[in-house]
């Protein structure tokens, strides 16, 4: 991969890959459904009915476009680069999920399905499923690891009040993985009626390009934002990656943008040294799982790792195969960010701008809070502000408490 | 010829299906699992089907999750897994050995090299659940290649149109999953399974085992008699997590021995 590609923004190939990355690596009896979904996916995108649909749902029901906003005082805090937020946690549900999920709604109406699944780490995916079921009055069955569902109880509140069915997964260590396989489970056994809404960037092909298509509202929108505001392209845009849903959704706008640097922060945990973090491109390896190939956090045996974050969101050992695809070619580079980065983090966005972001873009605003001061004073960053911190208040307090017990 | 082709042969002569019983290697630990496989072909196995435990097995149902668990905290591995077949070939050299798991412990391991440790340990065939006919790439075209069989799964969901890509690179025999499902849970009603073999057959010169749902010895004889062969997993597995410390070969072959004498009778019941 010596050769620099024509443009970054091609993929997935036929067979769903991105270099090596991606594929269908899938049961046979789940074969027919992941083909019958990429042939439906492909006459959806090819009609502007679907297309008109989602942007009117998307100005009337989410609340696109949301702004890019001027981080002022932060800004000034830093003593650097203009740091601009896109502010997708100010959408309908809180966070950039929903653009994925009012996609494949709409795409699960045309199929005929009747009854949709979803997987749920943090709760945001099951939240913004559960919600735009409500909304097209489809039954919901989320499937959410057994540890999530104790210690994201106001999430899991909030989609039975939404009337989605939360099954906790007790196999595994009860998160995020666990709770992928269990609605693997669940489609390869309800095969005639039932829409799998992934919520990642992941999984098999078509998923990955389908999520990036329905995410990249995020980055058309702040290029043309940022355009207006500084009649130019940012020099750097940042995201955090956990599955990399919102990070490829800003990204991929801006991929053949040369002199646009690129930067995903993964979840680094207590620290990379030993297992406690989910920094899967930075200290994961190539492997398969969960229908792609992609980096994953494993052992010498090829045994899926549990990842450890602060942010449950991040807590997924994978990562979208097109982001592990951006790292082999080098278009966009990743870095790790702590657990105790991420608190900072949140703290400043909340003392300097009112903001509480959620834990997932915090690791972000950490990873922006490093470099900022080190750039020129007219140099320009984009981060995704992806969700909103209300979900994580009690984590937050509690890790804060303590480390004020542990000061003590 | 391969232990595959030679076992069917052998028992199309006799008249009657094979019974291929599935448990996980290194399950529940690696000194009784040898000791399980060592007594299977005297109880009645035809085929063996060995587990390669896997922490993520996205096509199984609670029991033979639990048993991949239980081979994995018990120091089970991909190593493991091929050295318990080394240890069964020096005594049994004629009983077919087919693996089946999952792809990512091979991909990590590395395809070339994880095909030559599987022949030499006298490995016949794989089952890799999550290598579509779209990823034949990957191993199922090396292994061929290695004098491997690759046994694919054919699924209620295999249309009249798709199934020939699933039979294309195809060998060993066509293992029919009974319902689109996980393994272990529903069972399929006779009659549906009896149709869905007669459609296989009328594609692939192949022999066409049965799976997903299998039990009793009453339903193995049930599909003995329209099927070529009967594969039962989630059942034999139970028996060994329900099996008193130091019972699980003893129980394990008892319970083979009742669906051996299932499936051997299937056909002579017909007959009278």
């Amino acid at each position: 991969m010596s050769e620099r590609p024509n443009s970054y923004r091609t993929g997935p190939d036929e067979r769903g890959r991105f270099g090596i990355f991606g594929g269908r690596f899938v049961a046979e009896t789940l074969m027919p459904l992941i083909l019958e979904l990429e042939k439906a996916y492909d006459a959806a995108r090819a009609d502007p009915a679907f297309a008109a649909d989602i942007a009117h749902l998307g100005t009337h029901y989410i609340g696109r476009p949301s702004p890019l906003y001027f981080a002022e005082r932060l800004t000034e805090e830093l003593g650097g680069a203009k740091i601009y937020l896109k502010r997708d946690e100010l959408n309908h549900t809180g966070s950039h999920k929903i653009n994925n999920c009012i996609g494949q709604i709409l795409l699960a109406q045309r199929m005929g399905k009747t009854r949709i699944i979803a997987e749920t780490g943090a709760g945001q995916h099951g939240v913004a499923t559960a919600t735009v079921c409500a909304r097209f009055g489809l039954p919901c069955v989320v499937y959410m690891g057994a540890k999530d569902v104790e210690r994201q109880a106001p999430n899991v509140f909030r989609m039975r009040l939404l009337g989605a069915e939360v099954i906790p997964v007790e196999a595994g260590a009860g998160t995020l993985k666990d709770a992928m396989n269990e609605a693997l489970r669940d489609w390869v056994t309800n095969v005639d009626d039932t829409y799998y809404l992934i919520g990642t960037a992941a999984g098999p092909h078509p998923y990955p390009r389908m999520v990036r298509d329905f995410q990249s509202i995020i980055g058309d929108e702040a290029r043309e934002q940022i355009l207006a505001a500084e009649g130019r392209l940012p020099d750097l845009v940042v995201a955090a990656v956990g599955g990399g849903s919102n990070a490829i959704g800003l990204f991929h706008p801006f991929l053949d943008d040369k002199d646009v640097a690129i930067t995903g922060v993964e979840a680094g945990g207590e620290g990379l040294e030993g297992d406690k973090h989910c920094a899967s491109l930075t200290a994961g390896e190539p492997g398969v799982l969960h229908g792609n190939r992609t980096y994953l956090l494993q052992d010498d045996d090829g045994q899926i790792l549990e990842g450890h974050s602060i942010s449950a969101g991040l807590d997924y050992p994978g990562i979208g195969p097109e982001h592990s695809w951006l790292k082999e070619v080098g278009r966009v580079s990743y870095v790790p960010i702590g657990d105790e980065e991420a608190l900072a983090a949140f703290q400043l966005l909340a003392r300097t701008e009112g903001i509480l972001p959620a834990l997932e873009p915090a690791h972000a605003l950490a990873h922006v809070a490093k470099v900022a001061p080190t750039m020129d004073k007219d140099a320009i960053i984009v981060m995704n502000l992806c969700g909103r911190g209300d979900k994580d208040v009690h984590t937050v307090a509690s890790a804060l408490d303590a480390r004020e017990l542990k000061a003590n | 010829m391969s232990r595959i082709k030679a076992r069917f042969d052998a028992l199309a002569e006799e008249g009657r299906a094979a019974l291929v019983t599935f448990v996980s290697a290194g399950d529940p630990d690696l000194a009784t699992s040898a000791a399980i496989l060592d007594g299977l072909p005297h109880a009645g196995a035809d085929v063996i089907e060995l587990g390669m435990p896997f922490t993520d097995p996205m096509a199984d149902g609670p029991a033979i999750q639990a048993a991949s668990r239980r081979a994995l905290d018990a120091g089970g591995s991909l190593a493991a897994t091929l050295g318990l077949v080394r240890n069964f070939r020096k005594k049994d050299d004629t009983t077919p050995i087919v693996l089946m798991g999952y792809y990512n412990p091979i991909y990590h391991r590395g395809v070339a090299d994880f095909l030559k440790a599987a022949t030499d340990a006298g490995v016949d065939g794989l089952i890799v659940v999550d290598l579509p006919p779209e990823e034949d790439d990957e191993l199922c075209l090396p292994a061929r290649e290695a004098g491997l069989d690759f046994i694919r799964l054919a699924t209620p969901t295999t249309d009249d149109a798709r199934l020939p890509a699933v039979l294309a690179n195809t060998s060993g025999f066509l293992y029919y999953v009974a319902i689109a499902g996980i393994t272990g849970t529903a069972s399929a009603a006779a009659a549906d399974i009896g149709r869905a073999v007669a459609r296989l057959k009328a594609a692939t010169t192949l022999p066409v085992g049965v799976g997903f749902g299998v039990k009793t010895p009453d339903q193995a004889a049930e599909i003995a008699r329209v099927a070529d062969a009967v594969v039962v997993g989630s059942a034999i597995v139970d028996v060994i997590a329900k099996a008193e410390p130091g019972t699980a070969p003893a129980a394990t072959h008892a319970f083979v021995k009742s669906l051996a004498s299932g499936v051997r009778q299937a056909r002579a019941e017909v007959a009278v």
